[in-house]
């Protein structure tokens, strides 16, 4: 009987893949175990076993198609002796588009259903580039390795250090092509040891170098906390101005998917608590390029927390020689009236999904990103809520201390008369993060959550 | 790897012993003078002295080049002293004032000098090791010949980030120069209870990485050792393990009352392997010095160690401006 070959998931956060290189043609038999196809995710490519015996009947799915969706039916299988030509009509993949050179092989011409975050870039009121630039789509993945590398043809006493960042290529791809480009003196693989790695990163930062330092997760860098915050942070001080530690430790933070407790937190408000660090947690690709310019460039240490989730998301990013944004300055994405909805990172995304929903409601919200959690651009908050008198904040990370409550306090004192209702702070639950699909989901904050809070606070 | 014994006298001109008498003796004194201030209030917080150690840093410091680095913990007076940093402005730092090196907001276990490539000063035991090694990483990187002394104890000897580091140092080859000064005792914690195996120069052994054993009260033995250990890693083979074995005659702190050890075993060491008394009598018994020649010194010094006091006490604390400056460059 004819079974169908599905598009394989081959990492957490994996929704769609290229189909790189078949290495069987119709009419091969093959056995479970034989490698039948090369499937190109945003991380790696990898190779695909077939997991049963019989004949391939028929490839649906031509190589060189991109955004094949996970679970669409790539190939049928059918057993010895069976006719390809008597398989029943297959539903073709969900989507896909096919790479210029090879138009001939499409199967399927379905458009590529874009992003929700790609949809939303055009709803950006503030730029930080000149009217007119031309713009270029990117991923949030090629903004950052195109910061580095940027940043590293301009200055040689930058380097990056981490695990996986050189011949791996980067455990996220971040740093793909660098190793190539920089050599080994310059794209540095670490033994797995955050601690050790951290301290040496900053000595040698004391000693006249600007590591970057790749976390292959900001998880990971619990280990190297006493380096970050004791003697990163604190030595400028602690020597009266005259040491200190230009550095970023980057690195992706906060939920992924379906990786549970251990590699799911925010550490957002932790840093945000030292003194002597700077933070910033981008949510496009065009705030993640010149945001790491500029972190790199900045004589402090600054903490750059990115998002897997993110990392393949395609925003508008200035075709600019020198792209930089400074750090410590938040970017109004939408103007609205009613409420204002502060957030950051991958929070951006239920904020911006919640005030589409309510622009349908006929509430107007403003939104805010903060991008640069420390120093915390408040003159944009305050003037925003002194215009709306409403605010709900959203982030992903647990309740207790969250940047959502700092804010709160921010807001009570710098604009209590002006505020018509409480603010609300949306946050991840309160609860290690849960393995299953469905407890994940209710576990992370949701565009729902957001928009509930917004009717509460505008008394709708 | 071996153990290597160097207690044979090496030559040594009677202008190097007198440097390095003076150069110990000015950190006894000015030791003492700290746990007098203590006493009076002046200096507070967590005060460590380095009384009985001294001739580590002055043996390892005749080794080095200018340009070397060190990097040292908690207990680092001694390494500032004989790094020829400022007597005046380490004791101000002790008393909190704007005349010392970190203008006060450091204190005794935080202090730098980017001048005399002293890179603290470290209050976490064992994180100057992965940092010291980084300064190392930097000199390669940067190519220029330097090589860095990282001290740590043997308490420290037995944090996890030591032996990260010493793995990524070996597999790098930085030029580190990693200083053991086993003083016998983590705070309050005799080696023989808080140790596995009594031999930290082997503990590099898993790494490739060559160690020896020094006397640590025997400033010429110490001298010795540290032109090995530069040698080597200045010649790019990579790191150096140096297990100096020494004692600390004062307390863990200016707080503890250190009753793990018996008041005979200090009295002991003080008048049997004392490396101060060791020089003054090589340098009498050889004619090296006279009698009134050694008290020119001890008077010279004492001098040096009042005006750091006087300096320390006048200098003004902190205007409150300061509390606000180098959060950020």
């Amino acid at each position: 009987m004819a079974t169908e070959i599905l598009m394989p998931a081959l990492s957490p956060t994996m929704e769609e893949g290229t189909l790189a290189k078949w290495l069987v043609k119709e009419g091969d038999t093959v056995s479970s175990g034989d490698i039948i196809a090369e499937i190109e995710t945003d991380k790696a490519t990898m190779e695909f076993e077939a997991v049963d015996e019989g004949v391939i009947g028929k490839i649906l799915v031509a190589e060189g198609t991109e955004h094949v969706q996970v679970n669409a039916p790539i190939a049928i299988l059918i057993e010895e002796g069976e006719s390809a030509d008597a398989l029943p009509s297959v539903a073709p993949p969900a989507s896909a588009s096919v790479v210029a050179s090879e138009p001939a092989a499409a199967p399927v011409t379905a458009a590529v259903p874009a992003t929700p975050a790609a949809v939303l870039t055009s709803t950006a009121v503030e730029f930080d580039w000149p009217d007119g630039t031309e713009l270029r789509q990117q991923t949030v993945r090629e903004a950052l390795r195109d910061a580095m590398s940027e940043e590293m043809r301009r200055d040689e006493t930058v380097f990056l250090m981490g695990e996986e960042v050189g011949e791996y290529q980067g455990a996220y791809k971040i740093s793909q092509g660098m190793l190539d480009e920089f050599g080994s003196k310059r794209v540095i693989d670490t033994p797995i040891t955050e601690h050790g790695f951290a301290g040496i990163a900053v000595g040698a930062a004391f000693g006249g170098l600007r590591p970057i330092v790749e976390f292959m997760t900001f998880n990971f860098a619990m280990q190297a906390m006493d380096q970050i915050v004791n003697s990163a942070a604190k030595t400028l001080y602690m020597s009266g101005g005259q040491m200190g530690a230009p550095m970023v430790f980057r690195g992706p933070n906060g939920a992924a998917a379906r990786v549970a407790a251990q590699h799911s937190q925010d550490y957002a408000a932790w840093y945000a608590h030292v003194p002597g660090l700077k933070v910033v947690m981008p949510y496009s690709a065009s705030d993640a390029k010149g945001l790491m310019k500029s972190a790199i460039r900045d004589p402090n240490p600054v903490i750059f927390l990115e998002n897997e989730i993110l990392y393949g998301r395609s925003f508008d990013v200035p075709v600019m020689d020198d792209f930089t944004i400074p750090i410590g300055r938040a970017r109004v994405w939408r103007e609205g009236s009613d409420v204002t909805l502060l957030s950051f990172g991958i929070g951006m995304q239920y904020a911006l999904e919640a005030a589409e929903v309510l622009a349908a409601d006929g509430i107007d919200a403003e939104v805010i990103d903060l991008r640069s959690l420390r120093p915390i651009d408040y003159d944009t908050v305050i003037a925003s809520v002194r215009k709306t008198n409403r605010c709900v904040t959203v982030e992903e990370g647990f309740p207790v201390g969250s940047i959502g409550n700092h804010l709160s306090a921010v807001i009570m004192e710098r604009a209590f008369d002006y505020l018509d209702a409480p603010v609300i702070n949306c946050t991840g639950k309160d609860v290690p993060m849960p393995y299953a699909t469905n407890l994940e989901k209710l576990s992370l904050v949701t565009t729902d959550e957001v928009v509930a809070a917004v009717k509460s606070v505008t008394y709708r | 790897m071996a153990a290597r014994k160097s207690s044979s006298k090496p030559n040594v001109s009677a202008e190097e012993l007198l440097k390095y008498y003076k150069d110990m003796l000015l950190i006894r004194r000015f030791e003492e003078k700290a746990g007098q201030l203590y006493g009076m209030g002046l200096i507070g917080g967590f005060c460590h002295l380095y009384i009985g150690q001294e001739a580590v840093v002055v043996g390892l410091e005749a080794a080095a080049e200018e340009g070397d680095k060190r990097i040292t913990s908690y207990r680092d007076h001694g390494h500032m002293l004989a790094a020829g940093m400022d007597a005046g402005g380490v004791m101000a730092e002790l008393t909190g004032r704007i005349g010392g090196y970190s203008k006060g907001k450091g204190g005794s276990m935080h202090m730098f000098s980017k001048e005399k490539h002293f890179y603290g000063g470290h209050g976490i035991v064992g994180a100057q090791v992965p940092l010291g090694a980084g300064l190392a990483f930097a000199d390669k990187y940067q190519e220029n010949g330097r090589v860095t002394f990282t001290y740590f104890g043997d308490g420290a000897a037995n944090q996890g980030q030591v032996y990260e580091t010493f793995n990524m140092a070996a597999i790098w080859q930085l030029p580190v120069i990693f200083v053991i000064e086993n003083n016998q005792y983590a705070m309050g914690t005799a080696q023989n209870r808080s140790t596995s195996t009594p031999d930290l120069y082997t503990r590099g052994e898993a790494f490739g990485i060559p160690g020896e054993t020094v006397d640590g009260m025997d400033v010429l033995a110490v001298k010795d050792a540290g032109d090995r250990a530069v040698k080597h890693c200045r010649s790019g083979n990579g790191p150096y393990i140096l297990e100096i074995k020494t004692y600390r005659y004062r307390g863990h702190s200016m707080s503890d009352p250190a009753k793990y050890r018996t008041r005979e075993e200090v009295q002991k060491m003080r008048e049997e392997r004392d490396s101060i008394e060791q020089v003054r009598s090589m340098l009498l018994t050889g004619k090296y010095a006279s009698e009134d020649e050694l008290k020119a010194i001890d008077k010279e010094v004492k001098a040096v160690v009042n005006a750091a006091a006087e300096f320390a006490k006048e200098s003004p604390e902190p205007p409150v401006e300061e509390l606000w400056t180098d959060i950020y460059v």
